[in-house]
């Protein structure tokens, strides 16, 4: 037996002695004469900065933007209606992550909800789960709710490719796949949003490398540190970046070796291409449409594409108008600047994609910045 | 029984028959369910008196029941079944209460088409459950429900049991700030090895259930501090669900230490990697009790002396706040809150 904190690779990564010392050289290198604004791109970071506190340990000029990188969150309402239709229809069973289930659709409706009216949803930890259950129910189309950034992609692709190579008639995926890359130049060509320079993706970057960053650097002259996701990780990655905007470098740097290389997984990525394709365009929750900055099933695969199987027409369902998930999304606005934050909108109720799941900032601001003094950044100092 | 006229004209097939709808319609075959796989496994006077409810003799004193339906699935898991969780549920809930289990009832839902020979596993699992904890199953009742109206087999118990003459009864009004708060071993060990089964899941080690009788423990609590002021199972939700339900009743706070939390290395890792909290898992074989403070040292003492206390830890304080928090002090430093979430933990993607 071991106490809750004892896990080798994951202690090391979580010593508060170490994370006060990397925020005194945090405090010390930073100038005083500017301030450093610095995106986060993923959830699985503004999780941690927030349920880790560490955001009151760096000094009031190091301030942290909350990005995008949330793929529950950016999930277009239409997109999540698509398929509670489809799992209504009393042929099919569909299957989900389970951080979809709660997520609310038009008219409050989700996942969730619709199971309780009679709709088979299952939820399922990975496509090869969806694959048993299209095997387990021959007689039921099998629809699996594929959504993520390139974390997740790889596993659909495998999915499709076992399905193609199993013969599989019952089985399809309803692709929502979205790249990290995209979102980042769409953020960063806006004006509304300055950052001197951004956390880079960790779990997103073991499948694509490091090299895709390479461009923002020449492109926009910003730094990108990819960083882990334990706090040792996040302090080390952000004074790594106070130092490249100290001395005027842009570049791309990896803070997570241990996960990452500039390659990637190759094998991933070829999988990937053999069975998706870029869409044109995709629409992205807060960040409205996107050219070439989502993933299809490629033509090939359309035996195996819900779209296609299905006939399904794009949906446009508009979020709730008192949610600032747009501009939260956008790292425009912080969610204590949203009106229905934790009051009208909480995880029990929640009114938009920020705050239902577990990654996303506003949740992350709920479940960790009460019982401090005020949110996590405005008790900085 | 062996005295009987022989009532039944073949043996029930264990090994190859099925759950009809029969089973559960009260004549000659219920009858024969009854006679052949519950009565031989549950054996007690009140069962073999075969009457509709069960007489209990008690004295002067206080009764404490308690009821549980359960509807687990996978029905088999490592280190347990629905069985034997059935059993080891209702008595620890009757313990919570300060009492001694005296008898269980049980009440079963089968589906029809269900394997007679998954039903013999689960009824001695039940037994054997029944026998360690020592509380006879003493009245039951089986329904048969159509195939696909129900998961194989739900099963309810009932449990009474009594409060011994001169002990008060443990309840959530009795915690006050500076209380001090233990577990009796480690956290999530249940809820992790449930979701452990799924086939997309699998780990190095083996992790079992905890599900486990509690009632002797217990009563070596009381031998050594006489007036515990909570006793609670942490199941469904775990021990932050559990203590948010405590806080928000009474109006006050829990701080909890995050490294005195014992929690399984297997256990923590398996969440890390699921995106779960070990402290919202469920547990089905571990308490958690509140005491004065200068009870406390004595208590861990008594309770590391029981086999199902072997890891028992003191993990926090009752304090006042008006908020009702569970706060936990991380081993990082600083305080995050274990909230009471709006429904269970689920996986996340990434």
């Amino acid at each position: 037996m071991s106490q809750l904190a004892g896990l080798p690779l994951i202690d090391e990564f979580r010593d508060g002695v170490l994370a006060r010392k990397l925020a005194a050289d945090i405090a010390r290198e930073a100038r005083s004469d500017r301030e450093y604004h610095f995106m986060e791109f993923c959830g699985g970071h503004t999780h941690a900065l927030c349920r880790y506190g560490l955001m009151e340990l760096l000094p009031r000029h190091v301030r942290m933007v909350h990005g995008p990188g949330c793929p529950v969150c950016v999930l277009p309402m239409g997109r999540l209606q698509q398929a509670i239709d489809l799992a209504m229809k009393p042929n099919v069973i569909l299957c989900a992550y389970g951080d979809l289930m709660r997520v609310p659709g038009k008219d409050r409706q989700s996942l969730l909800s619709a199971k309780a009216r009679g709709a088979a949803v299952k939820l399922v930890l990975g496509s090869g789960e969806a694959l048993r259950i299209a095997r387990e129910n021959p007689t039921k189309e099998v629809v699996f709710f594929a959504i993520g950034f390139e974390t997740t992609t790889p596993t659909t692709a495998v999915a499709l490719r076992a399905a193609r190579d199993g013969g599989m008639t019952n089985f399809s995926v309803l692709c929502n796949h979205v790249l990290t890359p995209s979102a980042l130049s769409a953020i960063l060509a806006s004006d509304q949003v300055k950052v001197d320079g951004v956390v880079g993706p960790g779990h997103v970057s073991t499948i694509i490398g490091s090299a895709p960053y390479e461009r923002f650097g020449t492109e926009h002259h910003l730094p990108i540190v990819i960083a882990g996701f334990e706090p040792i990780d996040l302090l080390a990655s952000i004074l790594m970046l106070v130092r490249q905007v100290n001395e005027g470098r842009h570049e791309v740097e990896n803070q997570f070796t241990r996960a990452v290389n500039r390659e990637g997984n190759v094998l991933a990525q070829k999988l990937v291409d053999e069975t998706l394709m870029l869409r044109d365009s995709f629409e992205w929750r807060g960040l409205g449409a996107i050219a070439a900055s989502a993933l299809k099933v490629r033509p090939a695969f359309a035996a195996w594409d819900a779209e296609v199987k299905f006939s399904l027409e794009d949906q446009v369902v508009k979020d709730h108008p008192a949610c600032a998930c747009g501009d939260i999304l956008r790292g425009v606005k912080r969610p204590t600047d949203c009106k229905i934050f934790a009051t009208a909108c909480t995880p029990d109720h929640p009114m938009g994609a920020c705050m239902v799941s577990p990654e996303g900032s506003c949740s992350a601001y709920f479940l960790y910045g009460r019982g401090r003094q005020s949110a996590p950044q405005e008790r900085a100092s | 029984m062996s005295t009987r006229a022989k009532t039944f004209f073949r043996k029930l097939d264990l090994a190859n028959g099925v759950v009809e709808a029969t089973h559960g319609t009260g004549g000659k075959v219920m009858a024969q369910l009854v006679e052949e796989l519950f009565l031989p496994a549950f054996d007690s006077k009140e069962l073999r008196a075969r009457n509709d409810g069960a007489l209990l003799e008690v004295g002067a004193g206080q009764l404490v029941v308690s009821t549980d339906s359960y509807v687990v699935s996978p029905l088999f898991f490592p280190g347990g079944d629905i069985g034997s969780l059935a059993v080891h549920g209702t008595v620890n809930d009757v313990a919570m209460g300060g009492a001694r289990p005296l008898a269980l009832t049980v009440g079963f839902i089968l589906e029809e088409g269900f394997p007679l020979k998954d039903l013999a596993r689960i009824v001695a699992s039940m037994a054997a459950a029944a026998k360690a904890a020592g509380v006879p199953i003493v009245t039951g009742d089986t329904k048969v429900v159509e195939r696909g109206k129900g998961d194989g087999v739900f099963i309810n118990t009932t449990g009474v049991g009594m409060l011994p003459a001169g002990r008060v009864a443990p309840s959530a009004e009795r915690m006050r700030p500076g209380d001090v708060v233990l577990v009796s071993g480690t956290m999530g060990d249940h809820g992790v090895s449930i979701l452990s089964t799924r086939e997309s899941l699998s780990f190095e080690s083996e992790l079992l259930s905890d599900s486990a009788a509690l009632n002797s423990l217990v009563e070596l609590m009381y031998r050594a501090v006489p007036d515990l002021h909570v006793l609670r199972d942490p199941t469904r939700g775990g021990l932050a669900t559990t203590l948010n339900e405590l806080t928000h009743h009474v109006g006050v706070g829990v701080r909890l230490r995050e490294k005195d939390v014992p929690v399984k290395p297997q256990v923590h890792a398996a969440c890390e990697l699921l995106g779960l909290d070990p402290l919202y898992a469920a547990n089905e074989g571990k308490l958690l009790v509140v005491c004065a403070p200068g009870d406390a040292k004595k208590l861990l003492e008594a309770m590391k002396e029981h086999p199902l206390g072997r890891d028992a830890a003191i993990v926090g304080e009752v304090v006042e706040d008006p908020e009702c928090f569970v706060q936990i002090d991380t081993t990082f430093g600083g305080a995050r809150i274990l909230d009471w979430l709006a429904g269970e933990q689920l996986p996340r993607i990434c």
